[in-house]
C-alpha cells in the first residue's frame, strides 16, 4: 500500500485499536490552553479601544473638573486702611477697588478670610480659614478674591481672556459653528450634487474616474489645505471684496476651505446611499414617464434620504472638529463676531494654540483647553451617535 | 352605443398643446440641473487642481539674490569659481573666514560630539581622515592658522571647498522671491522692480525643493532651512506607529470577526470602535498630552531606561498617540479584510481537524493579508499628514539634531509645515510649498504601495 506510516505509529494505533475491546478511547475535547490564551490576548486587542475611549473621557472630564472647582485669587485693588493685627478680626477698608460681599472669600497676603459683616467700609472677618495662619498685615495692602469659574459663566459670558480670568467659551464656539456653517453652505450643493451625478448621472466608466479623484482630495492632508486657504482662498477673497472688507486672517476664507474639505466625505457617503436604492424603484418612475431629474428628485433622493442625512451630520461634526485649517486661517485670538471677514479663533484653534507653546501642567490654560475639549467631544460624540441614530430609525428597507 | 361628447368634462391628460409645453419645461429642467451636476463635480476636481497648482507655484519661481562678497571680487584670474584650484579656495577661505575656520573644520570632518571637539586627541577628531600623524595627541586648539588649512585641502573636493566658499565667503542672500505665475508671465515686472529696488541682485530661477532643502536641518533663515530633522521624525514615528497598532489591530479585528459571539461586550467593543472612529484628532492629542507626555512621562521620556534630560514631549509619545488614533481605521479595515474571505475556507479547515487558531493563522491570514497590508498602509499615511495631535502632544518646532533614539525631542514634516505657513515673510512660505511637495510624494508613494499590493495579491473567490 502507498500509504507511509512508520513502525512506531502503526504500532500505537494498533495498540488503541486493540484495547477498544477493554477500554473506550477518550474522544471528549481536550483543554486547549494556548488557544484560550490566543483567545484572550486577542480580546485584550479589543479592549484598547474601550480603554481609549475610557481614557479619553476621564482625561476630559477630571481635567474639566480640575478647571471649575479652582480657585483663583484676583486683585480687588481694595485696600486696607489700617495695619491689622493677627488677633483683629474687624477692620476697615478703602472705598476703591471692586466691591466686596458678605459670605465672599477674601485672601490678604496668605492669609484666607471669609467676609461675615460689611458695613459701609468696616468689614468683619473669619480668619485664618483653608489651613492659612493668621498673620499681621502691613497698611495698603489690596485685598484679593476668590473666584472660580462657573458652568452658567462657561456657557454665557462672551469673553474668552484667561489673563483677566474671563473664561466664556461663546467667542469660541460661535466662529466654530460659523465656520461648520459656512463649510456646510459650500459642501452640501456641492457634494450632493456630486453624489447625485456619480449615482445617478455618470456612466460606470466616467464614475470610476472621478470616484478616486475626489479621494484624492479627501486625502489631502489638512495642514495643506490650511495652507491653500491663506495662501490662495484669503488672496481671493481680498481681490474680489477688497483689502479693507476682508481680513488677513477670517472665518470666510477658513470655512470656505473647510467645506471643500469634507466634500468627498458627503459626496462619498450619499452616493453609498444612493447606490442602495434598488433599481426596480427608477425603472418604475421611468415607467410612469418620470424625466431622470424627477426620478432622481423625487424617487431616489427621499429613498437614500436616512443615508444623506447622517452623512450631512458625520459631515458637520468633522467640520466642528477640523483643527489645522482654522488654525492657520481663522486668526489667533477670540473675538466674539458674526461677520466672516473677521478674524475668530475656534475652539480647536484654541486648543491647538495655547498648547503649541510651552504649556506648564496645572495651570489656568491647562485646564482650560481641556474643558474646551470636553466642549468639543461632546459635540461631536452626540452628532455621531445622532447620524447612527438616524441611519438605524428612518431607513427604509426594500 | 351613445355619441361620444367631444370635450370630456374630466380627464387626467392635459390637452396635446399644454402637455407638450410642459414636457418641454420638464426637459430643460432636466438639461439645467444636469449642468449643474456636471459643473458640481468640474468645480471639486478644479478645486483639487488649484491646490496642486498653488503649491508648485510657490515652490518654484525666481529669486533675487545678493551677496556679502560678490564671487567676482575674491578672484582675478579666472571668472567663475568653478575653474579656481583647491589651494585657491583654501587661501580665499583662509583671508576671508578667519577664525571661524576651526568651525568650518569641525562640520566639515569632526567625527566625535560636538562638545568633545576643543578636548579630543586630533587622532580621535579626525579618525579616519587624512592629517599630519604625528599630531595626533594635540588638540584643535594647539594648530595654526596653515595647518587647518592644510588639513581641510587634503580632505575635500574642489566642488566642497568651492560650496564652502559660497556658504562661508559669498553668503548669498535672498532678498525678495516671486512665484512660478510671475516669473512665466510677469518676467518685465519682477526685473523692473529688482533694477529699482535692489540695484545689486541679480535674478536666478530657484526651485525652492533641492538636494540641499532635503539633507540640511531647521534654520532661522529660510534659504538655509532643511527637512531633514522633520523628514527623520516622520520616519522613526511611522515605524513605532506601525509597530505598536498593526499587532493591536489586526489582532481585535480577529477577535471581532472570529470568535466574538453576540454578547453585550463585544458589541459595545464595536460601537465603541466606529464610534472612536469620529472623534477629532484633537482630542487625541490632549489624550495624548495626559497619558503619555504627563502620567506616563517616566516611560515616554526614557528615564526608566537611563535616558537623561528628556520629558515627555518625545517620538515615543507621539508615535503612541497616532497610534492610537488610526486603530479604529485599521480594525475596521482589518474587518472587512477577514470577511471577504469565504466561510467555505473555514470549514474545510475544520473539516480537517484544525483548531480555530490554526484555522485562523494557517488558512483565514494568509487570504486576508493583502486586505489587511493595503488597509493599514492607508491608515499609516493618514497618520503621516496629521497635525494637530502632534501640536498638543508637544512637537518641537525648531531643532537642529537629528532625533537619537525614540526618546528625543522630534519634528515632523507636517509641523514643519505648519510652523513656516505661520511666518509673515514670503520666502518660508516658499518652503512651507517645498515641504508640502516632498509630504505628498511620501503619501503618494505609500498610497501606490497600498494599490499596488492589492492588485498583484487579492484573491478573489
Amino acid at each position: 500500500m502507498a500509504v507511509n506510516v512508520d513502525v512506531a505509529h502503526s504500532e500505537a494505533i494498533a495498540q488503541a485499536l486493540g484495547r477498544t475491546t477493554d477500554a473506550t478511547v477518550d474522544l471528549r475535547a481536550k483543554p486547549r490552553v494556548h488557544e484560550r490564551l490566543i483567545k484572550l490576548a486577542l480580546f485584550l486587542c479589543g479592549i484598547v479601544s474601550v480603554l481609549t475611549t475610557i481614557g479619553i473621557v476621564v482625561v476630559l472630564g477630571r481635567e474639566s473638573i480640575a478647571f471649575f472647582t479652582r480657585t483663583s485669587w484676583e486683585n480687588t485693588n481694595k485696600p486696607i486702611v489700617t495695619e491689622v493685627d493677627e488677633a483683629m478680626t474687624t477692620f476697615e477698608i478703602g472705598t476703591s477697588g471692586a466691591a466686596l460681599e458678605v459670605g465672599e472669600r477674601i485672601r490678604l497676603g496668605d492669609e484666607v478670610m471669609r467676609i461675615t459683616s460689611l458695613d459701609g467700609t468696616l468689614m468683619t472677618v473669619e480668619r485664618a480659614l483653608d489651613g492659612t495662619s493668621a498673620q499681621t498685615h502691613r497698611e495698603g495692602l489690596s485685598i484679593e478674591t476668590a473666584s472660580s469659574v462657573s458652568l452658567r459663566e462657561f456657557f454665557t459670558n462672551t469673553k474668552w481672556a484667561p489673563q483677566i480670568g474671563e473664561f466664556g467659551v461663546l467667542p469660541l464656539l460661535n466662529s466654530t459653528l460659523m465656520i461648520s456653517g459656512i463649510a456646510m453652505l459650500v459642501a452640501i450643493p456641492l457634494g450632493l450634487s456630486a453624489a447625485i451625478f456619480m449615482s445617478e448621472y455618470a456612466s460606470p466608466r466616467l464614475r470610476g474616474i472621478v470616484k478616486p479623484l475626489l479621494e484624492i482630495l479627501a486625502g489631502v492632508p489638512t495642514v495643506v489645505f490650511g495652507y491653500f486657504a491663506l495662501t490662495f482662498m484669503t488672496p481671493l477673497l481680498r481681490a474680489i471684496l477688497g483689502d479693507g472688507t476682508v481680513k488677513i486672517f477670517n472665518t470666510a476664507s477658513a470655512g470656505i476651505v473647510v467645506g471643500i474639505l469634507i466634500i468627498p466625505l458627503i459626496s462619498s457617503m450619499a452616493e453609498d446611499a444612493l447606490h442602495a436604492v434598488p433599481q426596480s424603484l427608477r425603472e418604475a418612475s421611468y415607467g410612469l414617464g418620470a424625466t431622470r431629474l424627477e426620478t432622481s428628485l423625487k424617487v431616489v433622493f427621499p429613498a437614500a434620504l436616512s443615508g444623506i442625512i447622517a452623512a450631512l451630520i458625520v459631515a458637520v461634526s468633522r467640520a466642528i472638529g477640523e483643527t489645522m485649517i482654522v488654525a492657520i486661517a481663522a486668526g489667533a485670538g477670540p473675538n466674539f463676531t458674526f461677520n466672516p471677514f473677521e478674524s475668530a479663533e475656534t475652539m480647536t484653534g484654541h486648543i491647538a494654540r495655547i498648547s503649541g507653546g510651552d504649556l506648564s501642567y496645572d495651570s489656568i490654560d491647562y485646564n482650560s483647553i481641556f474643558a474646551i475639549g470636553l466642549t468639543l467631544f461632546a459635540m461631536t460624540l452626540l452628532l455621531n451617535l445622532l447620524s447612527r441614530q438616524v441611519i438605524k430609525r428612518f431607513r427604509e428597507v426594500y | 352605443m351613445r355619441a361620444q361628447t367631444t370635450q370630456p368634462t374630466t380627464t387626467y391628460m392635459p390637452p396635446d398643446e399644454v402637455f407638450r409645453q410642459r414636457l418641454a419645461a420638464r426637459n430643460r429642467r432636466g438639461l439645467f440641473s444636469r449642468i449643474l451636476f456636471y459643473a458640481s463635480v468640474f468645480t471639486a476636481l478644479l478645486v483639487l487642481v488649484i491646490l496642486f497648482l498653488n503649491v508648485l507655484n510657490e515652490t518654484f519661481g525666481t529669486v533675487a539674490v545678493q551677496y556679502e562678497i560678490p564671487p567676482e571680487t575674491l578672484t582675478t584670474a579666472v571668472t567663475s569659481l568653478d575653474e579656481l584650484e583647491k589651494g585657491d579656495l583654501v587661501a580665499i577661505l583662509d583671508e576671508h573666514v578667519g577664525r571661524r575656520f576651526r568651525v568650518i573644520l569641525r562640520n566639515a570632518l569632526s567625527q566625535v560630539p560636538d562638545e568633545q571637539y576643543t578636548t579630543a586627541p586630533l587622532r580621535d577628531v579626525f579618525n579616519g581622515k587624512i592629517f599630519p600623524a604625528e599630531l595626533g595627541n594635540h588638540v584643535i586648539g594647539d594648530l595654526e592658522q596653515h595647518q587647518l588649512a592644510s588639513i581641510l585641502q587634503s580632505n575635500l573636493s574642489q566642488s566642497q571647498l568651492r560650496d564652502l566658499v559660497m556658504r562661508e565667503v559669498v553668503v548669498e542672500e535672498v532678498v525678495a522671491s516671486w512665484p512660478l505665475y510671475d516669473t512665466l508671465f510677469n518676467k518685465d515686472e519682477i526685473e523692473a522692480v529688482t533694477a529699482e529696488e535692489y540695484p545689486e541682485a541679480t535674478l536666478r530661477f530657484k526651485s525652492w525643493i533641492n538636494r540641499d532643502f532635503l539633507t540640511t536641518p531647521m534654520s532661522s533663515v529660510p534659504e538655509l532651512a532643511g527637512i531633514r530633522t522633520a523628514i527623520l521624525g516622520t520616519v522613526y514615528v511611522i515605524l513605532i506607529v506601525l509597530a505598536v497598532s498593526l499587532p493591536l489591530g489586526v489582532g481585535a479585528a480577529i477577535y471581532l470577526e472570529e470568535y466574538a459571539d453576540d454578547s453585550r461586550i463585544n458589541r459595545m467593543i464595536e460601537t465603541n470602535i466606529r464610534n472612536l472612529a469620529g472623534v477629532p484628532s484633537i482630542i487625541y492629542g490632549m489624550l495624548g498630552l495626559a497619558i503619555f507626555v504627563r502620567l506616563l512621562a517616566a516611560l515616554t521620556s526614557g528615564a526608566v531606561f537611563g535616558v537623561e534630560d528628556s520629558n515627555g514631549r518625545t517620538i515615543v509619545s507621539a508615535a503612541l498617540t497616532l497610534a492610537l488614533l488610526i486603530l479604529p481605521i485599521i480594525i475596521i479595515n482589518a474587518q472587512e479584510a477577514l470577511r471577504a474571505v469565504p466561510s467555505t475556507l473555514r470549514e474545510a479547515s475544520f473539516g480537517l481537524g484544525a483548531t480555530q487558531w490554526q484555522t485562523i493563522w494557517h488558512t483565514v491570514l494568509p487570504s486576508a493579508i493583502p486586505g489587511i497590508l493595503t488597509g493599514t498602509i492607508l491608515a499609516v499615511s493618514r497618520a503621516i499628514g496629521e497635525t494637530a495631535p502632534l501640536i498638543v502632544v508637544g512637537a518641537s518646532t525648531f531643532i537642529v539634531t537629528d532625533p537619537d533614539g525614540p526618546f528625543s525631542k522630534f519634528t515632523v514634516l507636517p509641523i514643519q509645515i505648519f510652523q513656516w505657513t505661520s511666518r509673515p515673510e514670503a520666502e518660508f512660505r516658499d518652503i512651507a510649498a517645498a515641504a508640502i511637495i516632498v509630504l505628498l510624494l511620501l503619501m503618494l508613494a505609500m498610497n501606490a504601495t497600498a494599490i499596488i499590493l492589492r492588485n498583484r495579491y487579492s484573491v478573489r473567490y
